[in-house]
């Protein structure tokens, strides 16, 4: 057995013995937590009398998988990355600084590039109709979880302040522009500034009695606060058609010049002469986002390198500290709080023209979690990292829907969409087992003398409240 | 030994008169009166518990105190109640600035950016609170330049300009004392408080420390009130020491004068408590006080 394959030559001669030992160990260890859990089953029989058999072939594979990762990693992935190590070590190559590859350095320029040419590429790839579910899904959706982490960052990541109820802006936003349009006509393009007005003003009124809580306080009002406006909207009918929502949201129109309404005469299909879809407006809709996106960044990018940012960051480092430098911390903390809020504003009026229907439903916990969760990923403070996290939670839960070939795995009845909470979860754990920072965990500083260096995410602080 | 204390004095730059301080059934400070010099280095002595930083956190605005007036003036003649701002109005209005016993940094900013923080007020009315700085107007990224050259100043100052680029909770522990000092100067203040700025310094640190408070006396005019244990750094520096025991003021004079006055002898080694009365009452036949 220990001489089956053995072409680590230069390995210890006790490795095999010990990878075997601890994979047999592994495997009894799995063999006795899965025995109940996975290897009987329960079910009711004709009689309705509760009968259980065994699954011995499932609870071998579980074995199996444990026994053989344990042998695996122990005997040959452990040591390899051991030998890597070392060998870098030896070429005097320090992982911190290491030359960094071409797609490392120009990563934001690529990506920007890929973004802009996203919907075209798709659309000759297939074809307007077959773009939806690309563009929509996967972009769209993307994108407005990207601009709410965006602005969610700067109330977490950059001012510390932990916020559960970030949606009740989101809804803030929606609702606004859902109402204004309906009851007064005004459009996209005017609303959308409005609503992140309202939901910044309504960040500021929030904020007054909450800011003087701190960490876990501020925390648990901030998520009442969320579920205050979630039940206002599902009990106030009269204006929000309570759970029923809003529904016949107006559309956005490209300036007023095209309007993407069925029956209208400037049609944007009918004036370019191109079969009716629904896909150009998604397509249009891409890049609204894609616009608001990128001044989300730009803003914060700015407002970083301006003292209001620098406060907002010295605030999570030491809040008693701004004080004695003469900082109003709550005036510092209620910018921070109002910014955060219009940005989720202005991702709320997007929603509610993309989806042409606002309802209570979404803009439960569940989201503010979502979000939150996508800035403690991608770590706090880095926009590069969060938009990564973004894509890898909300496009890998998406991606879960597409997965039919589960089926013919699991059986006809797995919904694999189902699952995504559980794995939402599972990967959070992962990432935060190797990387307990966020995908960027260090800081670039917002001025320098000499040269730029970036911060250990050793150093910097979460904030507390 | 300086004893530059007649010649030097213009006038009072900080007056508390009649302080008390309670936390509960503790009376924290009692009737506390001691004045602070322009231009002159105060320290605040006394054993562990006295008091003394209750007083400075009762000065800078981090506590209300019980009872008593706490009256800055400014050079230009303007006159604050401390007591009745907040702490950071005392900061950004009055132009008290402070440190803490145990280093409060912002640890994950540079150190360069740590000196910026501190010009905050300055640099938000610059950038028109930001709405101008944005969009690119105004007087902002002269005032930006401004601040980055007084930070330099103040880094040199603190022989800390090969380490601007680094996190501040990088430093070694003396590096950060100074760096704190530099931040607390940054923001231009009157009146400079330092608690404990040589505790846990390495002799020659300590030496240094006390080159840079010199030098802050001396070039900016900023009176300087400061707690310390280190005697070499307080029986060097200071122009005048005030002496606490339980909240009470048992001594205040020139350093040499409290460094032989018995009472505080008999509070820092301790004696038997009929010759402490034994001590008091010779003194006061005497009618040295």
């Amino acid at each position: 057995m220990s001489n089956a394959n053995s072409p680590a030559t230069d390995a210890a001669p006790g490795l095999m013995a010990k990878a075997l030992r601890e994979g047999l160990f592994a495997g009894l260890l799995a063999f006795g937590m899965f025995l109940l859990y996975v290897g009987v089953e329960t079910y009711q029989n004709i009689d309705n009398a509760l009968v259980w058999r065994m699954r011995w072939g499932l609870l071998a594979v579980f074995v199996a998988i444990a026994a053989v990762g344990r042998f695996l990693v122990v005997g040959f992935i452990r040591p390899n990355i051991d030998r890597r190590k070392l060998s870098k070590a030896k070429a005097g190559l320090l992982e911190v600084s290491e030359d960094k590859g071409f797609f490392h350095r120009h990563f934001l320029k690529i990506a920007m590039i890929a973004l802009v040419l996203y919907p075209p590429v798709i659309v000759t790839l297939y074809g307007v109709q077959g773009s939806l579910k690309f563009v929509d899904n996967f972009g769209i959706q993307i994108l407005i979880y990207v601009m709410l982490a965006w602005g969610l960052n700067v109330v977490v990541g950059l001012a510390g302040l932990l916020d559960l109820g970030y949606v009740a802006f989101y809804a803030v936003g929606a609702y606004s522009y859902a109402l204004l349009s309906d009851h007064f006509g005004l459009s996209f393009w005017v609303l959308l500034p409005m609503a992140g007005i309202l939901a910044a003003f309504w960040g500021i009124i929030l904020g007054f009695p909450v800011l003087r809580l701190r960490g876990d306080y501020l925390a648990i009002v901030t998520l009442a606060f969320g579920e205050i406006i979630r039940l206002v909207l599902m009990n106030w009918s009269e204006v929000t058609g309570g759970t029923a929502g809003i529904s016949g949201v107006a559309k956005a129109s490209i300036f007023g010049i095209y309007s993407f309404d069925v029956g209208a005469s400037n049609n944007f299909a009918k004036s370019f002469g191109l079969p009716m879809s629904s896909a150009y407006y998604k397509i249009f809709l891409f890049y609204v986002i894609l616009a608001l996106c990128l001044i989300t960044a730009y803003v914060t990018i700015r407002l970083r390198r301006m003292p209001i940012g620098r406060a907002w960051e010295a605030l999570r480092e030491d809040e008693i500290a701004c004080r004695s430098l003469g900082i109003d911390t709550v005036k510092t903390k209620l910018t921070a709080f109002a910014i955060g809020a219009m940005f989720g504003g202005f991702a709320g009026s997007f929603f509610a023209a993309r989806q042409g229907f606002v309802s209570p439903e979404s803009f439960v916990f569940l989201e503010s979690a979502v979000i939150l969760a996508i800035v403690v990923l991608g770590g706090m403070g880095s926009l590069t990292g969060i938009a990564i996290a973004a894509v890898v939670m909300i496009g890998g839960t998406e991606a879960l829907r597409e997965m039919e070939f589960l089926k013919h795995i699991f059986g006809p009845d797995f919904t694999p969409e189902l699952y995504r909470m559980l794995l939402f979860g599972l990967a959070m754990v992962v990432v935060m087992l190797f990387k307990p920072r966020g995908f960027v965990g260090s800081r670039e500083p917002t001025a320098f003398l000499k040269e730029r260096k970036s911060v250990s995410g050793s150093f910097t602080k979460e904030g507390h409240g | 030994m300086t004893s530059a204390n007649e010649t030097m004095t213009s006038d009072t730059i900080l007056k508390v008169e009649h302080l008390s301080m309670r936390f509960g059934g503790l009376m924290a400070i009692n009737d506390l009166s001691l004045e602070v010099k322009r231009g002159e280095i105060t320290a605040l002595i006394g054993p562990n518990g006295a008091g003394k930083t209750t007083v400075f956190n009762c000065i800078t605005g981090f506590y209300k105190p019980t009872m008593g007036m706490i009256t800055l003036r400014q050079k230009a003649g303007k006159e604050f109640l401390l007591e009745r701002l907040t702490d950071f109005e005392i900061t950004k209005h009055a132009k008290v600035a402070r440190t803490f016993q145990n280093i409060r940094l912002f640890s994950g900013l540079t150190v360069l950016e740590n000196l910026l923080v501190a010009q905050h007020n300055k640099l938000m009315k610059a950038s028109g609170y930001t709405v101008m700085g944005l969009i690119g107007l105004g007087s902002y990224k002269r005032e930006a330049e401004a601040s980055i050259e007084l930070a330099r100043h103040w880094l040199e100052r603190a022989d800390l300009t090969d380490r601007a680029d680094d996190p501040a909770g990088d430093l070694p522990y003396g590096a950060q004392r100074r760096l704190e000092i530099a931040r607390a100067m940054c923001t231009g203040p009157e009146l400079l408080c330092l608690d404990e700025p040589a505790a846990g310094l390495n002799p020659r640190e300590s030496l240094a420390l006390n080159t840079l408070l010199n030098g802050i006396r001396d070039e900016t005019g900023t009176s300087i009130l400061l707690i310390e244990h280190d005697m070499s750094v307080v029986m060097e520096i200071s122009d005048h020491v005030v002496v606490l025991e339980y909240g009470q003021k048992i001594s205040d004079g020139n350093p040499d004068h409290v460094k032989n006055d018995p009472k505080v002898i008999a509070a820092y080694l301790g004696v038997e408590d009929d010759e402490v009365e034994e001590v008091i009452a010779e003194e006061l036949d005497g009618g040295t006080l």
